[in-house]
């Protein structure tokens, strides 16, 4: 039963199935120029996945597709649309519940339309990955990047790492399946990028051969009892536990929601290991500081260059995982910061306020600047908010 | 703010889990006491100790060893027998509760034929159990229930882990093979022989 014992093996495809470490940090990579949506192909196609269920919603529809072609092609056991985005969530917890590595994306308004389903994977323990290509909330229809969705599934119990490139994506798929699936962990986990930007643009990806591929998902290592009717155990479905009204029944209904914040706490250890820290600094010394995730953190990192250009020195943190939220981490980064800028693809300013529930002094906080409705955010405007707030101005709302 | 300590209860109406506390699970050849990384060694002469010196040593076999599954769980099984007689032998108060499965059991649950997960304080308290071992309970369950015996008992819990170990255990091994239950099993019968612990009186009201 051990995970490890289909190590070098070939499966139906012809692919072999090699070390997560070594496919992860020693296979040789070539460099493709690619799409998002290409990268979610080529990840899936390495990630020995078992089922995927589709709905066509912008701007994940063309990954989804092209997962598609992938069972066609044999890489990826089953694939099917489901009716709704409701029901493509559902028919991934039956799948996972099942024994299954699963696979799914969505965007927008179409997570909320799925809602209900995340934090019931998540209170089943269900290692389901899910691509969420962010995109506007209807305002009244909007089908441009923002983030504000992201901040609306922070705490549903999924693990969230935030890739801000087509590299990060690659790399966020194939090791999200790996720390997920962790029997301490055992979560879904959301891959997120922000929609368009980095879903329907190219970039440089260096990218392991097609001939390897991960250990399948091993359902027997699962915290909860793994649904196969057949063999024990469990011969048994997961009945809900006590619904009664008693002291008992809270505490345990309590306990179980514990042990879900928990295994995310458990995720640090596998996370940190894989994806080399929650949060990358640069020039962190700085007394101005800009602290953002996604392709907001690319704006940032112009920004800081113009900014140099005037003599104006600013440091930036890059938080990788907003769940686990590297609460250590941003206090260290920023202990010597002055003013902590984060610029955000959304009007409410999530991020700002994670950020400024896990520091001391977040009077520090500047929250901003903000762009929504699909608004791209300049680097200029970055610089502007900074020179505004050193001159004692305050920020608007672009877009 | 101090590390947090996993010791045992009554610790609160909901107590914390320990890995949302700061507690980190160990790596592999490492055990876990009271939260405190330790060699496993170590951690095998403190829970021999620990149900040496217990009134009611209990172990609670889930249906990941109960059920003859795989050759794993039929070689486990095996070994948590001889343990569980090594400890008979010492204590005649010792018992084996078994935990079949997990589904609610309604009227109620008769604490004196099995341990349920969501009540795992009722059989700590009708049979007067201050030393339990956990052993193939799924992980998550394990979890719940170690964290309510933490809670609403002053039982002393050891895990015995065939993953990464349990944080809300007093002590925890991890990566538990046959082996593993073998080599605690002769560490318990070494401490037995040296002749420390004097064998308790035992007060246990019911039998497995």
């Amino acid at each position: 039963m051990e995970a490890n014992s289909v190590i070098g093996t070939i499966n139906k495809k012809g692919q072999k199935i090699v070390d997560p470490e070594y496919l992860f940090f020693e296979a040789p990579r070539q460099q493709h120029f690619m799409t998002g949506s290409e990268v979610v192909r080529e990840a899936i196609r390495r990630a020995s996945v078992d089922i995927s269920v589709a709905y066509p919603i912008t701007p994940q529809s063309e990954a989804a597709a092209m997962v598609g072609d992938l069972y066609v092609e044999g890489y990826v056991g089953d694939y099917f649309r489901g009716e709704s985005e409701f029901a493509v969530m559902s028919q991934c917890a039956g799948a996972s519940f099942g024994g299954a590595r699963v696979f799914t994306t969505t965007s927008g308004p179409g997570t909320l339309r799925a809602y209900e389903n995340f934090p019931m994977w998540a209170g089943s323990r269900l290692p389901i990955l899910i691509n969420v290509m962010v995109r506007g909330i209807n305002s009244p229809l909007n089908i441009q990047p923002d983030t504000l969705e992201l901040g609306m599934i922070l705490d549903t119990g999924m693990l969230i790492w935030h890739a801000e490139t087509a590299q990060e994506l690659l790399d966020y798929l194939l090791k999200g399946y790996i720390v997920a699936e962790e029997p301490d962990v055992h979560l879904p986990i959301a891959i997120v990028i922000d929609g368009f930007f980095v879903s329907h643009t190219k970039d440089m990806v260096m990218i392991p051969s097609a001939d390897i591929a991960l250990p399948p998902y091993n359902p027997y290592r699962s915290p909860v009892p793994c649904m196969d009717m057949e063999v024990p155990p469990v011969r048994m479905m997961r009945d809900p536990f006590v619904m009664k009204s008693n002291y008992i029944s809270y505490a345990t209904h309590a306990s179980w929601q514990q042990e879900i914040r928990a295994a995310i706490e458990r995720s640090r250890k596998h996370t940190i290991r894989l994806i080399g820290g929650l949060i990358e600094e640069e020039n962190s010394d700085a007394e101005i500081l800009i602290v953002s995730s996604g392709t907001a953190v690319a704006q940032g990192r112009e920004a800081i260059r113009l900014l140099a250009e005037e003599g104006i020195r600013v440091g930036i943190v890059k938080v990788k995982t907003l769940r686990p939220f590297p609460h250590e981490e941003i206090r260290q980064a920023t202990k010597n910061a002055k003013l902590i800028f984060v610029p955000e693809f959304n009007v409410v300013g999530w991020m700002a306020r994670e950020i400024k529930a896990v520091i001391p002094d977040n009077h520090r906080v500047i929250d901003g600047p903000h762009v929504a409705g699909g608004m791209t955010m300049p680097p200029e405007v970055i610089v502007e908010e900074i020179k505004k707030v050193l001159a004692g101005k305050k920020e608007v709302v672009h877009g | 703010m101090p590390k947090y300590r996993v010791l045992p209860g009554p610790e609160a109406f909901l107590p914390p889990s320990a890995a949302c506390a700061g507690v980190v699970l160990p790596d592999p050849g490492q055990a876990l006491i009271h939260g405190d990384i330790v060699h496993e060694d170590i951690a095998m002469d403190e829970a021999a100790k620990q149900f040496l010196m217990a009134k009611v040593p209990t172990i609670f076999p889930g249906p990941l060893v109960l059920w003859n599954w795989n050759e794993k769980a039929a070689k486990k099984a095996t070994a948590i027998k001889a343990l569980y007689d090594e400890l008979k032998s010492h204590n005649p108060g010792a018992l084996l509760i078994p935990m079949p499965d997990y589904r609610p059991k309604y009227p109620k649950i008769n604490p004196e034929v099995e341990i349920n997960p969501n009540h795992p304080n009722l059989t700590i308290w009708h049979n007067k159990i201050d030393v339990c071992m956990f052993v193939g309970v799924h992980c998550h369950q394990a979890n719940l229930s170690l964290k309510i015996i933490r809670g609403g008992t002053n039982c002393y819990t050891v895990a015995m882990c065939a993953q990464a170990g349990h944080e809300d255990a007093m002590l925890t091994f991890r990566d538990a093979t046959p082996e593993k239950i073998w080599k605690f099993t002769e560490a318990v019968r070494k401490a037995k022989a040296s002749g420390v612990y004097a064998s308790p009186s035992g007060v246990a009201v019911s039998k497995a």
